[in-house]
């Protein structure tokens, strides 16, 4: 076991790690952080995407071990600092952009990183940024949707209901 | 104007909040104090004969508690299956036992042979590679033509591997024959519904608790149906009475049919956890579940389709085998058959259909319900013959299907249902509308500018939803009731409580289900809660499957609110000095009938739980219900969807330009919840229809066991869809008019897709009648290349 | 997986001190090793982190050669190495997803050498040198068949150096479900001639095809090859397509990747 130190939202956190502690495991079962999602074991689903130094990462393909002194952001951390959803978590609302709610955190996450290098995203960026992230309920129209008028761009014309 | 609550208003969902957050609460999100972790060995090979199992060595590992093999379950019942279906000749379907864990004979890649409970998961799975095993491998039964002709059996002790030979309706075939041997014209496909894995994004978790103090049993487990879970595996599993088993569905990350079913690893966990005296927990992987979650379809269909010289249909002949894998799975002997051979009239008038299935037992992992279930492969063999027709004939594809509509409702087809409205004719002409089919032939010359080839898909669909009436499927040979329960529990100051049997897990009934009683009363939606997914705190409830929930619970929530505002308005009545006769409901207010006296809503419930001055004479205090409701028939969802697609000739790549969805669902109570359900089931059309392929090798292993072979529809498959569902003809046997639409996108989208690339594929000249799905770029350009 | 402990050393000599020690493998950004981990399909005894290995990050060009240290992600090398090799640059963007491509590396590739990745397609299409922990190697000689590398035990990848072709291109042409290529042709030109390298099609993983840099030595366009064929031979065969296919994608993509390039 070795110790580990990272920044979690903002907050040091410390904790006691095997080498093959993944850091997706070290959020789940260490720090009781269940918003991070493990939907597969190939690397692929997204679910378990977290930010590490503001790059978005799967969560589940990384050890907590590799993760001392960085900087993690999880989706318990992205609500604005009065609880209310951020701009991006609101947009999943207002669109419907969700439906089980298990690839969500993921998406949300996803898409924070994409439109931090991106601010305004055309259809077909959204869709090539999300190749890591499956849905199975959405089919994405939402999703892609509810990203794009997250940027800020009028997505009326995009059919509704 | 749209309006912003209740009936027909698109209300945001208030469960998204904590799925947004990440305040979710899945089964494997539970932890509890002293939980010990279970390690499953499956199996590796398809078929082999156990000769010994030593669990010598692992039984003495670091922190191993316990190693269970088959013979632990000797005593224990088998998992059970749900329906019983009757052959040709009027004898039962074979059933061979289903063991929580193979005892004496391996039967599929991934079965259980022994579980190891440790303190840790790594240890447990540290002891299971220390399990020896001595096998004889026995050859793979995987193709089912092969598996009926004779040779090795599944199960010693069944007479084969053919499980049921199923005709449907029996009385039929003479007059089918007839009509197919006097017909103008035959067209005949013989045609696959492509294996799949239901795939749902939170793979399966349980986790069993055993509380000696009260002998008392508890499973947290991702199901759509707790209660069934309960009845299921207490009564017939553990042998453990209700009351004494509470079973646990909190959020559960999708289901599609896979959820329904009872599973060898929840008895387990509940079993083992009294054995051990501690809490167990087993989280699948992705890779477990491709092997231990009940695939989906895998049906080999002849089907030929009569039309007489006017091109008036007059005849559907099929002939299926349907995979049911190594054992039935809970629901598995119903899929083929009664969810699959009622809907083969489809749209269409057709006077003479014949379905013959023959359900066959191979080396394989047991096959159930996925969205859909068997009325998807009814539909695509259905609208797939019905577009060869077309092109052998040289008629518009949309013209043959409107001159073959049922018109008239009720309409009896020959195939023992009785649709009790529709209007195909105008789902059809706005799908005209939506997909711009008129706009075409441009969009295709524009294409064909590029290179490319374009090709456009129509089909319709029918689906037999709400199900179901329990009189009518216990006489084809389900083994429970279908109805559902609710109770709805009005609070001293007015808030509501509903418990409701069926399960959402994704559907936004927290939502929803508000928006009916808050239409009902005329309280605020944020006034009432829903309440589900537990044994505990829910009477009774069958969950969430075949588009049912709204249809049947929902009918049952409606029928238990009635009774609750009944006796509200003898209570208002009372506070009112009126006869209960005169009082209205009205924006949660109760008045008399052509006066100014009124009461509030909150008054009444307040009077029921303070009862000073009340008619204690006649009524109980309190104001809490349940209703069971049972339906009186199916609900007939149907609609028609189209396809464009753009085909690279040069590399067989298909992409999906467009996809257009005009559904008739009845009423609807969220639009913009019913647009999300028809999206998502596009999607897992369309992944049937181009991209998912479960498949095994000859010797039984699964080559597609990963998502590194099996692929999953991503957000760069698919486009924006367009979808429509103003057509409505409301239901007319339950009381919200409601059809159901959690299924309709997955059932109606895979024709459309292929008859899309099939439209594309002879457009540019290559002969090709038809390609089995998945249509990957390999199966496209290899069959443009044999053309 | 089985138990090991990570090391994270800070320099190559600590690197290749730390691999010197039994059942000790190196880990770049991991997105195949820990899979494989999952698996149980691998049990090192310790794992060498790369990804802090500061002299081993970074995008560089010199005297027509681009340098990328082998610790170096697929996203920094789409982003730093668009103005200078755009070609490598948008191969680098399309590997894996985002997320895969924030931790996957160059040199992590390379080492793996799986079958239908796409880094060994640009390494071999630019005649690259791999540049490890102790001597040179030519990505002629470097790449030994599917997940087989010249590279010996304890041998670290710590740069890549490409030739910076006058035009290059890879198309890839993707296995729907995993995402890799199911045939991949990075193509470039040089001035004395053009190089054509396959991935995701042969059994013996990637390789020249010397029939068509001939022909496009010749002529740099995608008619140029259209009178040639490619074995079906020692093909890859399976679930996502056949040897013939593979073979004819080869020859599509070829003159696609030219096309675009040109």
């Amino acid at each position: 076991m070795t110790k580990v130190t990272m920044k979690i939202n903002g907050k040091e956190v410390s904790g006691e790690v095997e080498g093959r502690t993944l850091l997706a495991t070290f959020l789940r079962e260490d720090l009781h952080m269940t918003g991070t999602h493990i939907g597969c074991d190939t690397s692929q689903c997204g679910a378990c995407v977290v930010h590490v130094n503001g790059k978005a990462v799967k969560s589940c393909t990384m050890f907590a071990a590799e993760a001392e002194g960085a900087d993690v952001a999880t989706i318990e951390g992205q609500a604005n600092a009065d609880g209310s959803l951020n701009v991006i978590q609101q947009a999943f609302q207002d669109h419907h952009g969700l439906q089980c709610g298990f690839c969500t955190p993921g998406m949300v996450m996803s898409a924070a990183a994409l439109l931090k290098e991106n601010p305004k995203p055309t259809e077909s960026e959204v869709r090539a940024y999300l190749e890591g992230n499956i849905c199975r309920c959405t089919g994405y129209h939402n999703i892609v949707k509810a990203i794009m008028a997250a940027s800020g761009q009028d997505v009326s014309a995009i059919a509704a209901e | 104007m749209p309006k912003d609550s209740g009936i027909g208003a698109s209300t945001k969902r208030r469960e998204d909040v904590r799925f947004l957050t990440g305040n979710g609460k899945y089964t494997d999100d539970i932890n509890i104090y002293g939980q010990t972790y279970v390690h499953f060995v499956r199996a590796d090979v398809a078929h082999a004969t156990i000769n010994s199992i030593d669990t010598s060595t692992a039984e003495s590992m670091p922190g191993v508690l316990k190693v269970f093999t088959g013979a632990d379950f000797e005593a224990v019942g088998g998992l059970p299956c749900g329906w019983q279906v009757t052959d040709r000749h009027g004898e039962p379907m074979q059933e061979p036992k289903h063991p929580i864990i193979a005892h004496g004979k391996i039967r599929h890649v991934g079965e259980i042979v022994a579980a190891v409970v440790a303190e840790s998961l790594t240890q447990a799975r540290d002891a299971g590679e220390a399990i020896e095993m001595d096998l004889s491998e026995l050859p793979a039964v995987i193709d089912m033509k092969n598996a009926v002709a004779g040779g090795t059996k599944v199960h010693d002790e069944l007479s084969g591997n053919l499980c049921y030979d199923w005709g449907f309706v029996e009385e039929n075939k003479g007059a089918v024959d007839e009509a197919i041997k006097n017909a103008a014209h035959v067209t005949t496909l013989e045609l696959v519904n492509n294996r799949l894995v239901a795939n749902p994004m939170e793979p399966r978790v349980a986790v069993g608790e055993y509380d000696q103090s009260d002998d008392m049993h508890t499973l947290h487990t991702t199901s759509q149906n707790p209660h069934v879970i309960r009845l299921l595996m207490g009564a017939f599993v553990l042998g453990i009475p209700e009351h004494k088993l509470r079973v646990v569905a909190p959020d559960v990350g999708g289901g599609f049919g896979t959820k329904i079913f009872h599973y060898a690893e929840e008895a387990f966990c509940t079993f083992a956890a009294k054995a051990v005296k501690r809490p167990v927990k087993w989280t699948s992987t992705r890779s477990e579940a491709f092997m231990s979650d009940a695939h989906g379809r895998d049906h080999v269909t002849k089907i030929e389709l009569a039309l007489d010289a006017d091109n008036n249909f007059t005849a559907v002949r099929t002939e299926t085998y349907a995979n049911m894998g190594a054992y039935l799975s809970t629901f598995a002997p119903s899929v083929p058959t009664w969810l699959h051979g009622t809907l083969m009239a489809g749209n269409y008038k057709t006077p003479a259909i014949y379905v013959n299935v023959k359900a066959v037992f191979t080396n394989t992992v047991p096959v159930d319900a996925y969205r859909g279930a068997g009325r998807p492969e009814a539909t695509f063999q259905l609208e797939r013959v019905i577009d060869q027709a077309a092109r052998e004939l040289g008629v518009d594809p949309i013209a043959l299907r409107r001159q073959n509509f049922v018109t008239e409702f009720p309409y009896a087809t020959p195939v023992a249902v009785e649709y009790d409205t529709g209007d195909y004719e105008a789902t059809m002409a706005k799908l005209e509308e939506i997909a711009d089919v008129g706009g075409f032939a441009a969009r295709r010359a524009e294409s064909e500018k590029n290179g490319k080839l374009r090709g456009l898909g129509v089909n319709c669909y029918i689906e037999a939803c709400g199900i179901a009436p329990s009189n009518l499927v216990g006489q084809l040979g389900a083994r429970a009731g279908l109805y559902d329960a609710a109770t709805v529990r009005v609070n001293a100051t007015g808030s509501i409580s509903v418990m409701v049997g069926a399960h959402s897990h994704g559907q936004g009934h927290e939502t929803s289900f508000p928006q009916v009683i808050s239409e009902m009363i005329g309280i605020p939606e944020d006034q009432i809660d829903i309440v589900h997914g537990d044994t505990s705190k829910i009477p009774f409830g069958m969950g969430t499957y075949g588009s049912r929930s709204l249809a049947v619970c929902g009918s049952a929530m409606v029928r238990a609110a009635e009774k609750v505002i009944n006796k509200a308005k003898k209570i208002a009545a009372h506070l009112l000095e009126a006869s209960d006769a005169d009082i209205e409901l009205k924006d949660g207010t109760f008045s008399v009938a052509g006066t100014d006296k009124s009461v509030a809503w909150g008054e009444v419930t307040l009077a029921a739980y303070v009862p000073h001055n009340y008619p204690l004479e006649d009524i109980e205090p309190g104001l809490e219900e349940t209703a069971f409701y049972d339906p009186a028939n199916f609900t007939y969802p149907a609609g028609a969807y189209a396809c464009e697609v753009e085909l690279d000739p040069e590399t067989g790549k298909v992409t999906i330009e467009s996809f257009s969805a005009a559904d008739d669902f009845g009423n609807v109570i969220n639009p913009m919840i019913v647009s999300g359900q028809v999206h998502g089931g596009i999607a897992q059309g369309v992944g049937q229809a181009l991209l998912e392929n479960c498949s095994y090798d000859e010797d039984g292993q699964l080559i597609s066991a990963s998502y590194m072979d099996y692929a999953m529809p991503r957000a760069d498959d698919l486009p924006f869809y367009s979808v429509d569902h103003s057509c409505q003809t409301p239901c007319t046997h339950n009381p919200l008019g409601v059809k159901g639409c959690g299924e309709a996108g997955a059932i109606g989208s895979p024709p459309s897709v292929v008859n899309a690339v099939l439209d594309a594929i002879n457009s540019g000249g290559k002969k090709v009648a038809h390609i089995d799905m998945p249509l990957t770029p390999h199966r496209v350009w290899s069959a443009m290349n044999n053309a | 997986m089985y138990a090991f402990d990570i090391e994270r050393p800070k320099s190559v000599a600590d690197a290749v001190a730390a691999l010197g020690t039994e059942d000790a493998m190196p880990l770049g950004g991991g997105q195949t090793l820990i899979p494989t981990l999952k698996q149980r399909l691998a049990s090192p005894a310790k794992l060498v982190s790369l990804t802090g290995v500061e002299e081993m990050v970074g995008v560089s060009t010199d005297h027509g050669m681009l340098r990328i240290g082998g610790a170096t992600t697929h996203a920094t090398v789409a982003a730093e190495a668009a103005s200078s090799f755009p070609g490598l640059a948008g191969l680098a963007s399309h590997i894996g997803d985002p997320a895969v491509r924030n931790r996957g590396t160059i040199g992590g590739s390379l080492a793996n050498n799986d079958p239908a990745a796409c880094y060994p397609a640009a390494a071999l299409g630019t005649g690259a040198t791999i540049i490890t922990s102790n001597r040179e190697i030519a990505a002629d000689d470097y790449f030994e068949g599917m997940f087989t590398t010249a590279l010996h035990e304890g041998e670290v990848i710590t740069a890549v150096s490409f030739p910076i072709p006058e035009k290059a291109n890879y198309q890839k042409f993707l296995q729907p479900a995993s995402r890799f290529a199911l045939v991949g042709v990075f193509v470039a030109k040089y001035s004395d001639g053009v190089r054509v390298a396959v991935t995701g099609a042969s059994n013996n993983g990637v390789f020249r095809w010397e029939e068509a840099e001939a022909a496009l030595s010749a002529d740099f366009s995608a008619d140029a090859i259209s009178g040639l064929s490619v074995s079906a031979d020692d093909m890859i065969s399976d679930l996502h397509g056949d040897a013939a296919y593979r073979a004819h994608l080869v020859k599509v993509m070829t003159g696609r990747a030219v096309t675009a390039a040109a």
